[in-house]
């Protein structure tokens, strides 16, 4: 599964931190990123840094590559880098280590590449610089570098600017600058988050070869426990600022001994499971802000095994708990590991009412754009219905037009016997407007920073005329607090001294204020850390619940999807590929996008192992989309002559359950399941 | 790239024949209709001008005609470069105008040869070192010389550099012919605040650049500073100066017209003045028109030079 | 916060612009008019401070807008003599003459310059004040809808702002007065046509950016009206930048109505008023022993629009640091 070593072994750590600290200089004093971080990195090993935005992941590459900006400077410790005092390297010295000994990749690919020179002048002048070739030589050395990171049409790409490239050859563009000088040593900082799953899974798997065929030792930060584990031998669990332990990943993921780290596991959906069955525990509180550090352990405050008097004592240390496995932890031998996490409540599987919605032929057309092409499918009262997709896939498209913002084209949309479809909200009742309601993608812009949380909620009861007098509207200000288990005094509060998750909730409350009985959520929770995710989505299933509301989830993330829904709509550029109910989806028989999806998907626990699915290429533009099958241009099971002709007809499987597909009938059902359970 | 820039052209016309209208309109009313036949027919005051006098003379210069018709005339004759007739100096308005400007383009031209090099090598120094020390004495210079109006500025050249150490005439008539040394003063007065705002622009460009991704992922290639400076960064953080440049021409145009009255240079801005103020419509409206040409112009070129700068427009 | 400084300004600004626009209407009331500005002023200056202790820009910046607010409210009540009344021509700065100290000198027609040089600031800043709302307001208002509203409006909107943008700036005022002739007034309109397009680009993006937003698409779900979107939900939060360009902008607008008096377009003699004092004494006295006449006035309009730069400045820094 994971890349091993098969580098010459030696002594000396190709990397090493010790006792690392960093600290950012700001207004009100010295802000520490980093604490005594210690690491050691073989040669040829992949070592994954894992934890959640903020705890110094990216400070720490960031002072390796001697970039840290004029407010940041390591304040103790040392970075070795083959034995070498890094910290003192200067002038020449440095320029070629960088880019030469050490190279970078980087979150966001498009943002990293110059906008206005070609690839090629931006390719060729690595080995330029650091080998002294000549512009032929060099171009020479760049088109097999990128052939080598398998892009297509190499040459043209060296001419092209990145704004003509998709963003996932613009990764595979960033990845050749960094392997042209071959490095020692990859850094890779969150080098997929920008991109589609089906993308990334391509990306992941190049990573993987890489450091397989040549030995290149890498530091993996990401905040995705699943792409460390499918990237990685070794990982250092990372909480504010500071390593909390650190192994191989078979041990940690399966063993894990610090609470923080089951706390992550603890929160993130499994394959077998759904909210039915085993709810997400997430972790209490929120990560302390920087400067604030509690005495003693960090996590004291946010752990179930916290000891008073004990635990917040003094700094404690790291200990070994195995042989390579050391955990930041004072109660390692306390904690019974293996019981399962606090016994959460399940909930009975929810009866759904009659049909709450239903869509039939929705289509939008923007000029040539086929946003949305004949759509039909209904969810029922109670029920989660997710709608799934990439970027592209007209997902939003679809809830814009659910929610009156634009106009469908043809098709319509029934809610409580009123057509939606081409009804502008500003012609709809107050009635239909609070029976509709939206979560959105963003926390971060989904309050009005210039108002208070609490007029916000008020202007939404006073607008839909739930409650009119200011006493009563207050008074359900407050109960709408209480239902997102916030603190009643945020209603005073403005969004900026709200966390993420915090105004998620309050985003949660504003939609279900006046009673909806359809909710949309675009997306809710992809833009917050993993153990706040798990507290939103037990939100939103718990007033589900309770309100007997529908959910439309529409989102990319086929684990919490899995988790979530009861019902699963697959998208590709406009069109459905498959539908039917979470089980019937998540098993054979799959739509082939379907299964590149779920083979797509990273997955942390050590419990499943998930058969190797790859797509070729990019999801084409939507103002030129392929004809036929619209995923023919990438299908792996593509019939020539029919799949990039012909529509692809409905097949149904179980009742409700349908795949747009062109493969006989026998061969979908003949498919092989993407997860296996394995026994360890 | 061509078409991009064909509809920018398209819609630049658009807005001279609007501009052309406008004017056209304005200067067509009753109001400046009556002083035009006044200052023609000689009278002293619309009073005296009888009806009847007043009917006959729109009859002669047929200004009956319907407005349309009388706006097309007047375009064509535009075109030809027949922009009418100067009341004041009674020569004809081109002529006029071709002697104003080419003064005001020979003080232009002196302005840019200073501006450009100076402004843009200030504000890149500055903003690639953003908070050094260079960086806060080159910004805190540009904020004052640009809070310094012209006419301020002027006054204070004027009174240390002529009135004070008498090495430049305190003013620029240029009565004995032309004399760069008289040219001294206004071109100062524009430069000092021209430099200053371009300096900020250009400083403000480059320190966006030098804070950008791109830039991090030069310097961490290992590339030599002097190549990610002139390779990486000036390419990019050069564009909005240089379209600015070309807007400059516009805000030329205005600024000349206190700084020729002060320096009383004869060139574009002191002629459009003193043709307001003595009423000489012709010349305000032909002025006007040429000016708004001038400013469209320099908008076409400076969006032209946006295009072809940036790739991603280039090649959207 | 914000509501105090709203109060606090109109406290200021409503007597002295009512005192400069109206006085020979006030009568005997106009002496008692400018009295509650005063600590008006104080109060305004001390605010700043406190508000803005992290940049001294800002600080720099108050100071000098403040000590000329200060000297506008104060002047009827400073032991000055009349600044229209001719008393010894051509005294130098210091000289006593009949009795009378002449600070900053007397001016050729035997006008104290000192006393016109804090009387003419009165004119520079209500007429620079009310023209910049004007403009504000105009231009706020059109970018708001174009921005919001896109399509037609976006167009029509656009457009007539290209149309006044393609003027140069002065080009623009002095066919503007010279059409509407020349006072105070049609300053107002004069400017509002030369400065609203630019303001309305300005609050263009800045809607446009800010329309993308999810809670204005959240406003849009739940029915709201398009013009509380405007008011309630956008334009809050596009005020920081607003606020920045409105500072750099009465330094703007300073400049212009300075320049159109040196020109001898607008604010019409014999009150005092900085262009004017650079005009006469650029035509009448342009000699080094007289340059007095001269510095003061150009010094004192440096200093305000350096003033208004400066808090632009130190806003925009501290923005931002945040």
């Amino acid at each position: 599964m994971s890349a091993q070593t098969n580098a010459v072994p030696s002594d000396t750590p190709i990397l090493e931190c010790r006792d690392l600290s960093i600290s950012y200089t700001g207004r009100t004093g010295d802000v520490p990123a980093v604490v005594r971080f210690s690491l050691s990195l073989m040669r040829g090993e992949a070592h994954g840094l894992v934890g959640e935005s903020g705890c110094g992941k990216s400070t720490i590459a960031l002072a390796i590559m001697r970039y840290l900006g004029k407010a940041g400077r390591v304040v103790g410790g040392k970075i070795l880098f083959e034995g070498r005092d890094l910290l003192a390297v200067e002038g020449d010295e440095l320029r070629k280590i960088r880019g030469g000994a050490i190279a970078m990749i980087y979150q966001e690919p498009m943002a990293s590449l110059n906008p206005s020179m070609t690839i090629g002048g931006q390719l060729t002048e690595v080995p330029m610089y650091h080998e002294g070739l000549g512009l032929r030589d060099a171009a020479a050395r760049t088109l097999a570098m990128l052939d080598r990171v398998r892009m297509a049409d190499a040459g043209r790409i060296m001419r092209s600017y990145p704004h003509q490239i998709s963003g996932g050859q613009q990764q595979r563009v960033v990845i050749a600058m960094a392997l042209l000088s071959n490095p020692q040593l990859l850094l890779l900082d969150e080098p997929t988050t920008a991109l589609d799953v089906t993308v990334e899974a391509g990306i992941v798997d190049l990573i993987r070869s890489i450091s397989a065929e040549l030995g290149t030792s890498m530091l993996y930060i990401s905040h995705n426990l699943g792409l460390v584990r499918e990237t990685c031998a070794r990982v250092t669990v990372m909480y504010s600022g500071e390593a909390v332990e650190v192994g191989s990943v078979a041990s940690v993921f399966r063993g894990m001994r610090h609470p923080y780290t089951r706390g992550l596991f603890a929160s993130m959906p499994v394959p077998s499971a759904d909210k039915n069955s085993r709810p997400l525990t997430s972790i209490p509180g929120q990560p302390p802000p920087p400067g604030v550090r509690p005495a003693g352990c960090s996590f004291g405050p946010r752990c179930g095994f916290f000891v008073a008097g004990r635990c917040d004592s003094e700094r404690v240390p790291m200990s070994a708990v195995a042989p390579g496995h050391a955990s930041r932890c004072l109660r390692t031998g306390e904690i019974a590991w293996e019981a399962a996490p606090a016994p959460a409540l399940g909930g009975a599987a929810a009866g759904f009412g009659g049909i709450a919605l239903e869509i039939k032929g929705l289509t939008k057309r923007y000029g040539p754009v086929v946003a949305n092409d004949a759509l039909t499918f209904d969810a029922r009262q109670g029920e989660t219905l997710a709608i799934v997709g990439e970027s592209g896939c007209g997902k939003s498209t679809f809830a814009r037009i659910l929610m009156g913002l634009i106009q469908a084209s043809s098709g319509s949309i029934e809610l409580a016997g009123l057509e939606l479809s081409r009804l502008p909200v500003t012609r709809r009742s107050a009635d239909t407007i609070r029976s509709l309601q939206m979560i959105f993608q963003n926390p971060f812009d989904t309050l009005n920073p210039s108002h208070t949380v609490g007029s916000q909620i008020a202007r939404v009861i006073r607008k839909l005329g739930v409650r009119r007098e200011e006493p009563r509207i207050r008074e359900r200000v407050l109960e709408l607090l209480d239902l997102v288990k916030l603190p009643r005094d945020f209603a005073e509060r403005r969004p900026r001294q709200l966390s993420g998750g915090q105004k998620q909730r309050v985003a949660v409350a504003r939609a279900f204020a006046g009673n909806p009985t359809v909710v949309v959520a675009d997306e809710p929770l992809s833009a917050l850390d993993v153990s706040v995710q798990a507290a939103v989505t037990e939100l939103l299933v718990d007033i589900q619940r309770r309100e007997g509301t529908t959910l439309l989830f529409i989102s990319h993330d086929l684990s919490v999807v899995r988790y979530l829904s009861d019902r699963i709509v697959v998208m590709y550029l406009g069109r459905i590929m498959e539908q039917g109910r979470t089980h019937e989806v998540f098993a054979p028989p799959y739509h082939p996008y379907t299964e590149a999806l779920l083979a797509a998907v990273p997955l942390a626990d050590q419990r499943y192992a998930k058969r190797k699915v790859l797509l070729t290429g990019d999801t084409p533009s939507a103002s030129n989309p392929p004809s036929g099958c619209r995923f023919s241009t990438r299908c792996p099971y593509k019939i020539l002559g029919t799949c990039d002709r012909l529509a692809p007809p409905l097949q149904e499987f179980a009742p409700g359950h349908r795949i747009a597909c062109h493969l006989p009938r026998e061969r979908l059902l003949a498919m092989q399941p993407v997860f296996e359970e394995v026994n360890l | 790239m061509g078409n991009l820039i064909g509809r920018r052209a398209a819609q630049m016309l658009l807005i001279m024949l609007t501009v052309s209208l406008l004017l056209f309109a304005i200067f067509d009313s009753d109001q400046f209709r009556e002083k035009a036949a006044v200052a023609e027919l000689g009278g002293f005051g619309v009073a005296t001008l009888s009806d009847a006098d007043y009917h006959a003379w729109l009859e002669k210069k047929g200004l009956n005609e319907p407005f349309f018709a009388r706006y097309a005339g007047w375009l064509t004759s535009v075109l030809h470069g027949d922009l009418g007739r100067s009341m004041e100096k009674d020569i004809a308005v081109s002529t006029l105008l071709k002697g104003s400007l080419a003064n005001t383009a020979a003080l232009a031209f002196f302005v840019f040869l200073g501006l450009i090099p100076v402004s843009l090598t200030l504000g890149v120094l500055a903003g690639m070192n953003e908070g050094s020390r260079l960086d806060r004495v080159i910004s805190f210079v540009a904020v004052f010389t640009t809070s310094i109006p012209q006419i301020a500025t002027a006054v204070l050249l004027t009174v240390i550099l002529s009135l004070g150490l008498g090495w430049v005439p305190a003013k620029s008539a240029m009565t004995d012919g032309w004399s760069f040394r008289e040219l001294v003063l206004p071109l100062l007065t524009l430069l000092l605040y021209d430099i200053g705002y371009l300096v900020r622009m250009t400083r403000a460009a480059m320190t966006d650049v030098m804070a950008s991704q791109y830039i991090r992922t030069a310097i961490l290639k290992g590339l030599p500073y002097r190549r990610v400076i002139l390779q990486h960064a000036l390419r990019n953080a050069l564009i909005v100066p240089v379209t600015l440049i070309f807007l400059e021409l516009n805000g030329l145009l205005s600024q000349v017209v206190v700084v020729e009255v002060f320096f009383q240079y004869a060139g574009f801005g002191r002629m459009l003045f003193d043709a307001a103020n003595f009423g000489d419509i012709q010349v305000v409206q032909a002025a006007t028109l040429v000016a708004v040409c001038v400013a469209v112009s320099s908008q076409l070129l400076s969006d032209a030079a946006y295009i072809f700068l940036n790739p991603r427009v280039r090649f959207a | 916060m914000n509501s105090r400084i709203v109060v606090l300004l109109a406290l200021v600004w409503l007597p002295l612009t009512a005192y400069v626009m109206f006085r020979p209407q006030l009568g005997a009331l106009g002496t008692y008019l400018l009295l509650p500005a005063i600590p008006g002023v104080i109060l305004l200056y001390a605010l700043a401070l406190r508000s803005w202790r992290e940049s001294w820009v800002a600080i720099l910046g108050v100071s000098l807008v403040c000590f000329w607010l200060l000297m506008a409210v104060t002047a009827p009540y400073l032991p000055l003599v009349d600044p229209n009344k001719p008393l010894v021509p051509f005294v130098a700065p210091g000289g006593i003459r009949h009795g009378v100290l002449f600070l900053l000198g007397s001016d050729m027609r035997g006008r104290d310059v000192l006393s016109r040089t804090v009387w003419g600031c009165q004119r520079v800043l209500v007429w620079g004040l009310t023209a910049t709302s004007a403009a504000y307001v105009v231009g706020a208002g059109c970018g708001l809808i174009g921005g919001y509203l896109g399509g037609w409006w976006d167009e029509i909107v656009s457009f007539a702002g290209n149309v006044l943008l393609s003027f140069p700036v002065m080009v623009l005022l002095i066919l503007v007065l010279n059409l509407l002739g020349q006072s105070g007034f049609n300053i107002i309109i004069a400017v509002t046509c030369s400065s609203a397009p630019v303001i309305m680009r300005i609050v263009r993006g800045l809607a446009l950016d800010a329309k993308s937003r999810d809670y204005i698409q959240a406003a849009q779900t739940r029915g709201e009206h398009p013009l509380w979107i405007m008011l309630v939900e956008l334009l809050p939060n596009v005020r920081g930048p607003i606020i920045v360009d409105a500072c750099l902008r009465l330094g703007y607008t300073t400049v212009a109505i300075t320049a159109l008096t040196f020109l001898g377009l607008g604010l019409q003699p014999p009150d005092p008023d900085w262009g004017l004092m650079i005009k006469e004494a650029a035509t009448a006295a342009l000699l080094w022993k007289y340059s007095y006449m001269l510095i003061v006035p150009a010094l004192a309009v440096s200093s305000l629009i350096l003033g208004f730069n400066l808090i632009a400045d130190g806003l925009r820094e501290m923005s931002l640091r945040d």
